[in-house]
């Protein structure tokens, strides 16, 4: 049913695509390409030099103890920060969709955390739990739970996987309450005539419906822990204490900028880069077939 | 299986009461349809009897049992929907059997009844499918099968027909109606379609804009309705109605067209020049040579408009000199030849024996003094 549009000359279709085309271009193939150029290459901090070494640096950052413990770390805070934000956004839309009065203001409410910029979101986390100007890292420590993020590795990790959460909960919270929509009130009529309880509704009629939105937000929630939360990490932790919340992505700043490794930075770039493309191509695979029911 | 009885039903949405105080009892087995235009409640009624929506005021009694504070799923009904509402993530199997598993029926007892409805239906061979495999049709019956392997007390259905075809929608009337037999559940059915409402209830009820015009067979319905509403909405083409006055101390009508009817069934109370509307079918019009009117008849000329032949018969849309529209479904044969420029007047005869007789002022049908 697409409807193509007739162009008179070659020139305008060409020119309207240019300006997108263009910062495509200059803000992604350019530096990427730079990225894979650079992973084949040594050279000195200071950039003077460069030695092509073939693929030497992805062996050495795939050898090496810290690359892997850093890939675990990953693992267990994207799985965290999509399952927690994931599960928020969803108990947060259920209850939603109940509220007839004002539903709009609720709604609006829950949006908000989402245009709060990262860095920002991370002090105001800072302000919450740190262990002496903290509110509640505060009361923690009154209460005789010692509580200090940037001493214990598990509560660094519990903190920036919370705030990195919170920024993603609202995005979760409106395709969910879209996707609660968009089921027919009358299946969930039919379940509850049928007997179902409400819970047991929830469960068999509504979840199941919901999968087709569930699976879309678990690749995007995964992708943005994997390459958006570098902001909330720099913020709170700066990836410690020790490497217990260096994830990948903090790893190649790190690398980068910090210890200036440029090749070995670029192949971690370029292997963050065959993830996304990877996760992206199952979105794109499983939303297009729609699988779901 | 179950007796159902509304008691003094009321409901309100916000400050719109939309239903005024129903009463009404089915008895065992009985089938009801409710029927009326687009607004007038009958949904709303239907949905309160399910225990979608809570009444404002009244009580319903499943059985005996007072179910109004109970929720859905403790009322034992089922309902089958308008748009079917299958679940499009189970199959077939899985729709029908949901509300079995709920109930915690052994797993052999389950395949077993769902196995035998389906049979019933002749979906047997769909089991595996998902709704959305499926055609209307196949889904209407699914939606049926997964009312009837509950085996309920009470069966609800919304409009179920209204999206399927012509054709299926003839077939799966009857269909409906030999199962409803069948099973001898008692069952509500709502329609905004006369004839299904003809052809399906063993009673109806005719609403109108919150109340019960009338419950009456449907051939009581049709033959006495009880205002004018219910006789204009019961019947295709409508019943015609004529402005008139009671006059001849009682035993005859004057149309306001000019002519004198006789009743033919007695005298009407009332006071001399009490305003009154006349209903007569189309297909009671009957046509005549001028003047040739009999006893017991009424003569009148029309100018005919509009005709519309449907084969054996003809409905002709004519108005009466005083401007007052009469159509009249008369057998091809008698149909003078139409067309051309040139105003074709009629002579039609108005027998008195298929009037209808209500007031004019609150359209109450008006029955002859003992």
């Amino acid at each position: 049913m697409q409807r193509k549009a007739i162009f008179g000359g070659r020139a305008l279709p060409y020119a309207l695509l240019l300006p997108q085309l263009a910062v495509t271009l200059v803000f992604f193939f350019w530096p990427a390409g730079m990225a894979l150029y650079q992973s084949v290459l040594r050279e000195d901090p200071f950039g003077l030099a460069a030695e092509f070494v073939w693929f030497e640096n992805f062996a050495e950052v795939l050898s090496d103890p810290g690359y892997l413990q850093s890939l675990r770390t990953t693992a267990v805070f994207a799985a965290s920060v999509t399952l927690l934000s994931l599960s928020a956004g969803l108990f947060l839309a259920v209850q939603a969709d109940k509220v007839r009065r004002g539903a709009g203001l609720y709604r609006t409410l829950l949006i908000w955390p989402y245009a709060v910029a990262p860095a920002v979101a991370a002090v105001l986390w800072l302000f919450l739990f740190h262990p002496e100007i903290g509110l509640l890292g505060r009361a923690l420590n009154a209460a005789g739970i010692p509580w200090d993020y940037r001493l214990n590795g598990g509560q660094a990790m519990a903190l920036v996987v919370l705030a990195a959460s919170w920024k993603q909960v609202s995005y979760n919270f409106l395709f969910f309450l879209a996707g609660l929509h968009a089921i027919p009130a009358s299946v969930l009529e039919a379940a509850a005539i049928d007997g179902a309880k409400p819970v047991r509704r929830f469960w068999t009629v509504v979840f199941p419906l919901l999968s087709p939105t569930t699976f879309f937000l678990l690749v995007v929630n995964l992708v943005y822990a994997f390459f958006d939360t570098f902001g909330v990490i720099h913020a709170l932790t700066r990836g410690g204490p020790g490497n217990a919340t260096e994830t990948l992505i903090y790893r190649v700043y790190v690398d980068g900028v910090d210890n200036l490794d440029l090749g070995g930075s670029a192949a971690q770039s370029v292997i963050l880069m065959a993830i996304v493309v990877a996760l992206t191509a199952i979105q794109f695979r499983y939303i297009e077939r729609r699988v779901h029911y | 299986m179950a007796t159902l009885a509304l008691e003094g039903i009321r409901k309100s949405f916000g400050p719109v009461e939309v239903l005024h105080g129903i009463d009404l009892d089915v008895a065992d087995g009985e089938m009801i349809v409710m029927v009326g235009a687009s607004g007038c409640g009958k949904s709303t009624l239907l949905r309160l009897v399910a225990g979608l929506e809570v009444p404002t005021e009244g009580r319903i009694l499943i059985g005996g049992r007072d179910v109004t504070a109970l929720e859905p799923a403790e009322r034992d009904i089922a309902m089958v929907f308008q748009n079917y509402a299958l679940y499009p993530h189970m199959t077939v199997f899985g729709n029908m059997a949901y509300g079995l598993k709920i109930r915690g029926l052994p797993r052999a007892e389950i395949a077993r009844r769902v196995q035998e409805a389906a049979d019933l239906l002749g979906i047997g061979a769909l089991l595996d499918r998902r709704p959305r495999q499926l055609s209307g049709g196949q889904r209407q019956r699914v939606a049926m099968g997964r009312a009837i392997v509950r085996e309920p007390k009470l069966f609800l259905f919304d409009e179920p027909l209204s999206n399927l075809d012509a054709k299926l929608r003839v077939q799966m009337r009857a269909e409906i109606r030999r199962l409803q037999r069948r099973l001898g559940v008692t069952s509500l059915f709502v329609t905004h379609d006369q004839t299904e409402a003809m052809t399906l209830g063993d009673r109806l009820v005719v609403m109108n804009a919150g109340r019960a015009a009338q419950v009456a067979t449907p051939m009581q319905v049709w033959s006495r309705p009880a205002d004018v509403f219910v006789a204009g909405f019961i019947g295709s083409p409508a019943m015609n109605f004529l402005d008139a006055t009671l006059t001849h101390g009682g035993t005859a009508a004057t149309l306001r067209a000019g002519p004198v009817l006789p009743f033919a069934d007695g005298r009407r109370a009332g006071p001399e020049g009490m305003g009154l509307v006349l209903g007569i079918r189309p297909e009671h019009v009957l046509a005549a040579a001028p003047g040739e009117a009999g006893e017991w008849e009424a003569a009148v000329t029309v100018v005919v408009e509009l005709a519309e032949p449907l084969g054996s018969e003809t409905v002709l849309h004519g108005r009466l000199p005083d401007g007052e529209e009469l159509t009249a479904r008369l057998p091809a044969a008698e149909v003078p030849a139409l067309g051309g420029a040139a105003q074709v007047s009629l002579a039609l005869r108005l027998p008195a024996a298929a009037l209808h007789v209500f007031e004019a002022s609150g359209g109450r049908r008006l029955d002859p003094v003992a």
